[in-house]
């Protein structure tokens, strides 16, 4: 069978009306960071109109989390944002935990603190190594991988996992940290700059580098407030916007740090953003490790991630016999947590990353509703691209640091 | 007879020595650039890795030649083989040593840009017959690129022909001496910088692969060609840039003079020199991210073509005033 042989390639028409060129531009493309779909209508190479499709990796998480406990839950937070997922727990902890009124000790504010600065810068690294090959600097890539490594490792050290952690719980985390994790932390604390300035040199200084980034991707404050843009992507433009200054979380009322900003709003200032913010990551791990205090790292009141029975439930105690039905029934159960709703968000690598929850007095939420950075950051990408080329669009891409397992839920 | 016989040995001999070089020149590429990004490259076929461009040989020839419903046919099969055919061509005319050389004509210089243009129809009609779109776009940023640096390229070697007064690669040779001194690289050196350049955008080779650009066009121009075909094309490279390399060193470094003769194997110089130029190459693929499309037609030309054309007339009035 042979399908009748069609010539697909537009060519200008006669009268001087011009056909855009339409190019699918992944879910299967090497700089899309995933499964990203971006549908471009082309004039030669410069973009006339540019439209992301996201929904490739949707799995559903606001609707999975109204079926599991609220420990439960933490688990699939680890697979919103997976190169950073320590913030991910972390945001989705503190969100709970205002919500159903649980404490936490001081000792794992700062734990947290700690983990959370660590997987800012993983997940910068890793923004730095795939905008640098995006923009076609090999090099720079396997350097930063080299670095993530060693705190993969450390974070390996602290809980065991490597991308998926699940390390802080609902009231705390999960255990406490070694003696040798913190002298591997205070090792990482004082190699980090010098590999920083490494970076810096391979980029920084590099004509071409500058040519590809500054004045591209321009972005002023109100625009970029306009389309919701958080976190390094809005503080490149100028805007002094962070909730770890803003409405403090964990132990970051303690740290002593800045905020880099940057004025330009192009691709460049968003660099530089991120580099500076590595910087200031150091600076709180350092202050974090000077400052841990002792102490329990878990409320004990916390609900249990394995059982999910809170302790001081009334009733519904699951014997082990008939643990399913049991389950079932705790999670029917109202009365156990106060009601009500919340919105709490975290200053998460990629930007604000915020939880809604509506709470019933069950064991499990209402409903959970998700503020992604990288969904509102793709929603951007129209307004950014339109008029530039094709090689700016995956700069650009690069730039806003999108993640699809974030993206799409 | 017995000539045409030796002549065919020759070529035999020529084209397998290149081959081999070929092969080995992607081994230290990818070892080179595994050890500047501190990682090891390939180690696992053969001592450390030495057998790997072998074992990739017999992958990419074993492999299904897969040829898309909607291309041109006829097209998309010509054009690796003219990618491979012009380079190997413009081996022709390249002298190794004095004598050691296949066709020693007059017009060597204008011969190897005949072909290295030639190699480019190659990539604009794969781009063009694998109907796809990628490809179309590598294709097209081909053609833009080649038209710009292909002038560059030219002009810079002008003062080359001008100190020598020839186009026979023997004679700018001869023309240097024998002697360090002599190279044509400090007379020339603006010349050689926009050669070096324009020789990096000639091979499609970072900051200028664009054609193929991988995070952009997915590999471009080459996106649809797998197996044997899309190694043709990998070969085609990599003996342009042996090629652009051996130019570099006839024209600028003295060719096969150094500083002591070596016996039996005069063209020990010329074969050292073009494994600086391979190291040069690999070194910037290393180091420098990739230039834009339109900022690489401004680079060529806003500020190349000037450059040759102050070039040549900078050297036509020393020699006027010194001859």
């Amino acid at each position: 069978m042979t399908r009748p042989v069609t010539k697909t390639l537009e060519i200008p028409v006669a009268d001087g009306e011009r056909n855009p060129y339409s190019l699918k531009m992944g879910p299967q493309h090497p700089a899309t960071h995933g499964v990203l779909r971006v549908d471009l209508e082309l004039d030669g190479e410069t973009i006339l109109k540019c439209t992301p499709h996201v929904g490739y990796l949707h799995r559903g998480f606001d609707k999975i989390a109204e079926n599991r406990t609220y420990a439960q839950t933490l688990i699939l937070t680890d697979r919103l944002d997976y190169i950073g997922a320590m913030a991910n727990n972390v945001g989705y902890c503190v969100a709970v935990e205002q919500l159903l009124g649980f404490s936490v000790p001081e000792r794992a504010k700062y734990i947290r603190t700690m983990v959370c600065e660590m997987s800012r810068i993983c997940s910068h690294l890793l923004w730095l190594a795939t905008h640098a090959l995006d923009i076609g600097a090999m090099t720079v890539f396997l350097y930063c991988f080299r670095e993530r490594e060693i705190l993969l490792d450390l974070f390996e050290e602290l809980c065991g996992a490597r991308l998926t952690f699940s390390y802080p719980r609902i009231g705390g985390v999960r255990q406490d940290v070694t003696r040798k994790f913190i002298d591997e932390l205070q090792r990482v604390i004082h190699l980090f700059p010098g590999r920083i300035e490494e970076y810096e040199t391979l980029i920084d200084t590099n004509r071409i580098w500058l040519k590809r980034t500054v004045g591209i991707g321009k972005l002023s404050g109100d625009k970029a407030l306009a389309l919701g843009l958080t976190g390094p992507c809005l503080r490149g433009s100028g805007v002094d916007y962070d909730i770890r200054k803003h409405r403090p979380y964990d132990a970051y009322d303690q740290m002593d740090f800045e905020v880099p900003l940057g004025s330009d709003g192009d691709i460049y200032a968003r660099y530089r953003c991120r580099m500076e913010e590595l910087r200031q990551s150091l600076r709180i791990l350092q202050q974090c490790v000077d400052m841990l205090p002792p102490g329990p790292v878990l409320d004990k009141d916390a609900p249990d991630l394995v059982m999910p029975l809170h302790k001081n439930t009334k009733g519904g105690e699951a014997d082990s016999t008939s643990y399913g039905t049991g389950i079932i029934k705790f999670m029917e159960e109202q009365g156990i947590y106060p009601a009500g709703d919340i919105y709490v968000s975290t200053e998460a690598p990629k930007g604000e990353l915020g939880f809604y929850f509506i709470s019933d007095g069950s064991a499990r939420a209402y409903r959970m509703h998700i503020r992604s950075p990288s969904f509102i950051h793709i929603s951007a990408l129209p307004t950014i691209a339109q008029g530039e080329l094709i090689a700016d669009l995956i700069a650009n891409i690069g730039s806003l640091d999108v993640v699809i397992g974030e993206c799409d839920r | 007879m017995m000539q045409v016989l030796i002549l065919f040995i020759q070529i035999l001999v020529l084209f397998a020595i290149v081959m081999l070089h070929v092969a080995y020149a992607t081994y230290f590429e990818r070892k080179i650039i595994g050890h500047m990004q501190v990682r090891m490259g390939p180690m696992r076929v053969g001592y450390h890795g030495l057998l790997q461009p072998i074992a990739d040989g017999i992958k990419s020839f074993f492999k299904e030649d897969i040829i898309p419903e909607q291309a041109d046919k006829a097209a998309f099969r010509a054009a690796p083989i003219i990618c491979l055919v012009a380079m190997m061509t413009s081996l022709a005319v390249l002298p190794f040593a004095k004598g050691w050389v296949l066709a020693d004509i007059n017009i060597g210089l204008l011969f190897i840009f005949a072909m290295s243009s030639l190699a480019s129809y190659g990539v604009i009609l794969a781009g063009w017959a694998s109907n796809s779109k990628f490809t179309f776009l590598g294709g097209m940023r081909s053609m833009a690129q080649v038209i710009s640096y292909e002038i560059a390229m030219g002009l810079s070697l002008v003062g080359v022909m001008m100190l020598s007064g020839t186009l026979n690669l023997t004679e700018i040779v001869e023309a240097q001496g024998t002697s360090f001194t002599g190279m044509y690289i400090f007379p020339q050196i603006l010349a050689f910088f926009v050669f070096c350049i324009a020789m990096l955008a000639e091979t499609n080779r970072v900051p200028f692969d664009l054609p193929e650009a991988e995070t952009e066009l997915v590999s471009g121009y080459c996106t649809e060609y797998s197996g044997m075909r899309y190694a043709i094309f990998f070969m085609a490279e990599y003996i342009g840039m042996m090629v652009m390399a051996a130019i570099g060193t006839i024209c600028f470094l003295g060719g096969w003079n150094g500083p002591f003769v070596i016996p039996f194997f005069p063209p020990f110089w010329l074969i050292l020199k073009i494994y600086v130029f391979m190291f040069f190459f690999i070194w910037i693929r290393a180091t420098l991210p990739r230039y834009r499309y339109d900022q690489l037609m401004e680079l060529g030309w806003k500020l190349l073509i000037p450059l040759a054309l102050a070039n040549i007339v900078l050297t036509g009035i020393i020699k006027a005033f010194t001859s």
